[in-house]
């Protein structure tokens, strides 16, 4: 087990979101996935996270986990905390964390096509948002719900049409909308541009760093594209089977990447200016989440793999203040992968 | 003489709707030599997915010629298709539906090899079989496993499997990478081109990532609102893309290096609608360098250079 820090009674105010030791683990009846293992993030204000890893890696159940909004049962919390802004997410009271649902926290989620309510139009659901957690009249939330649909690059004449009159790229803004109505300090987005097409992609993409500037807020951006991260975000965290194996700034993640797991994902990419490069994809697949090994989950497709790594639990290692990585093998003072050495 | 095992002249697939006819896809014209492989680009909705289909008359062209090893596709009987379907082959997007669910590894993948009436006994089957899954990098010990228990990585070998089961010798691959992860995608393109060289497949590869499509293809055609915009070998598109539309296109690709992103063309707007388009640039609405000129009927493929295609009316300019 990674170190499990003790509750640390200074709050520093600059995080807007501090994950201590988080498990989540779904307790089905006769087998528990372990979906998130012990990870630790913080994030700080007006930084934006990427939140990589492929699909069963745990990325929506930590983003969940973060809201409290875990499907329980099966989900449940095994430990750890999660401060949102200095609350304690998983102390509050249902009513408490209603209200800071999205005020000082939102979420946006992968498909615009069923996040949206089909029956009411978009102006209602963002002025809806708005009403609930601001003191205002109803005229006063739909002149902002108007507002918002301009910020997010949307006629305000549209403003009493219904999600099925907008395009997929259209609805995403409108989802962007409403999570942002309320000025929250941080956002959690959950592959918020997959369902889009690429020049789509590119143009969402633009707002939310804009947005993000506007509003002053922190982001988590969840995907499993290495090219949106290294468009967008500040930060980097890859996770595997529930851990984050590695995480760092951008740079240091992206140029000097240290996890065999990380330089896996970059290999198995195409890359454009290089047509003949051959694709070296990673061999075998994600392990079993209900029957996950004391020491790496990673180390059967590791071609650095050693036989002892798959039973020692490992180790967290710190190559700068930020850069940390999930590897016994950096035990070898002398261990380098090999996109390192290139 | 370059060998064509396909040629497709001026495909159109208009579907009728309420408001008017849809054109899916509008005049498209390409040829393919054999062994190479034609990538199809373009968004959501652009018709490079009916277009493949139009080929294997999956579903049925409103007009044009599908000439394979010089024979009309479009013209063949339903009986004499069917027996053509064996040279023809799909590979579909999602491994999930795609796939019978009721029916064993075994089963689907025999299908195919009895279709073919060269292996007669269920021995004989079976071996084929499991030299197809050998093949495909599927273990023995799956044949007899359903498909809801297995991944997207193996549920999409069973598709290419299947496939193979009938010895095609052009595999149209619609979007078959991208309902998996990463590390999977690669290990699947490897094994299509690992394929193609070893069988001497010729492939039609669709796909919205240009990326993989860069990856995988000799060539690459650009769609936009069913029409062809670009066409051109890979590295060519790449290096040198004329139409506003493509230059856009490979722009917007995310590049996943620190500081790699370059200054992205910004388009405006949304696809316009593909029902009874007016006769003009279908791309003009978005274009940042639309003129009088584009609205002045659909513009036509020219050679810019040596097997690069260009539909634009403002080229050169």
């Amino acid at each position: 087990m990674s170190e499990v820090r003790e509750n640390e009674k200074t709050v520093d105010d600059s995080l807007v979101l501090d994950i201590q030791d988080l498990t989540v683990h779904y307790e089905l009846e006769d087998e528990t996935v372990e979906a998130v293992n012990h990870i630790s993030l913080q994030l700080k204000k007006k930084r934006i996270l990427g939140l990589v890893g492929e699909t069963g890696a745990g990325k929506t159940s930590t983003a969940l986990a973060i809201l409290n909004l875990l499907p329980n049962p099966p989900g449940v919390i095994k430990s750890g905390s999660i401060r949102v802004c200095g609350n304690d997410m998983l102390k509050l009271s249902q009513k408490e964390l209603e209200s800071i649902r999205g005020s000082s926290i939102s979420m946006i989620f992968q498909d615009p096509m069923t996040s949206l309510n089909p029956v009411y139009s978009v102006g209602e659901q963002i002025a809806e948002s708005i009403e609930l957690h601001e003191d205002c009249t109803k005229a006063e939330a739909w002149e902002k719900a108007e507002e918002m649909l301009q910020l997010v690059g949307i006629p305000k004449e549209r403003i009493h049409e219904y999600p099925h009159q907008f395009s997929g790229g259209m609805k995403q803004r409108v989802v962007i909308a409403i999570a942002l109505a309320c000025n929250p300090k941080l956002l959690l987005a959950d592959e918020p541009t997959t369902a889009l097409d690429v020049t789509i992609q590119a143009q969402v993409l633009d707002m939310m760093c804009d947005l993000k500037t506007k509003f002053d807020m922190a982001m988590i951006f969840i995907t499993h594209d290495l090219g949106i991260v290294a468009q967008i975000c500040d930060e980097v965290a890859v996770m595997y089977a529930g851990r984050i194996i590695e995480q760092g700034t951008l740079r240091e993640v992206f140029n000097h990447t240290k996890h065999p797991y990380t330089e896996g994902l970059f290999n198995s990419l195409p890359d454009i200016e290089n047509r003949e490069a051959e694709l070296q994809p990673i061999q075998g697949m994600m392990p079993d989440p209900t029957k996950l090994p004391e020491g790496c989950a990673f180390a059967p497709r590791c071609p650095y793999a050693k036989p002892e790594c798959i039973n020692t639990p490992q180790k967290e290692r710190s190559f700068s203040e930020t850069h940390k990585v999930l590897c016994s093998a950096y035990d070898d003072p002398t261990f380098r992968i090999r996109r390192e050495e290139c | 003489m370059a060998d064509h095992i396909l040629e497709v002249n001026h495909l159109k697939k208009y579907f009728k709707t309420n408001r008017g006819m849809l054109h899916a896809v509008d005049d498209i014209t390409f040829r393919l030599e054999r062994g190479k492989t034609l990538g199809i680009v373009g968004e959501s909705g652009c018709g490079k997915s009916t277009t493949g289909r139009c080929i294997l008359r999956l579903i049925e062209p409103t007009d044009g010629e599908v000439i394979f090893e010089g024979e009309d596709l479009l013209k063949l009987g339903k009986r004499q298709m069917r027996a053509r379907c064996s040279d023809l082959q799909i590979i579909f997007q999602d491994p999930f539906s795609s796939l019978n669910p009721r029916n064993t590894v075994m089963e689907t993948i025999a299908e195919g090899v009895r279709v073919q009436k060269k292996y007669r006994t269920p021995a004989e089957i079976e071996k084929r079989v499991l030299e197809l899954m050998e093949t495909v990098g599927l273990a023995e010990r799956l044949i007899n496993s359903y498909p809801h228990e297995l991944d997207g990585g193996r549920r999409q070998r069973i598709g290419i499997a299947r496939a193979l089961a009938v010895e095609p010798k052009l595999i149209i691959c619609d979007e078959p990478v991208s309902a998996l992860d990463v590390s999977i995608q690669a290990q699947i393109l490897n094994l299509l081109k690992e394929l193609q060289r070893k069988l001497g497949l010729t492939y039609i590869f669709i796909s919205h990532d240009l990326s993989v499509v860069n990856h995988i293809s000799d060539e690459i055609m650009v769609m936009y609102l069913g029409q062809t915009v670009e066409k051109a070998p890979s590295a060519e598109l790449f290096a040198n893309p004329i139409h506003p539309y493509t230059k856009a296109l490979l722009s917007a690709i995310p590049i996943p290096k620190v500081d790699a992103n370059k200054e992205r063309i910004h388009l405006k707007g949304e696809v316009t609608s593909p029902i009874d388009p007016e006769d003009e640039c279908r791309f003009a609405k978005r274009c940042l360098y639309a003129c009088e000129k584009c609205q002045k009927g659909c513009p036509k493929l020219k050679e810019v250079s040596p097997g690069h295609f260009v539909a634009c009316h403002c080229f050169p300019e």
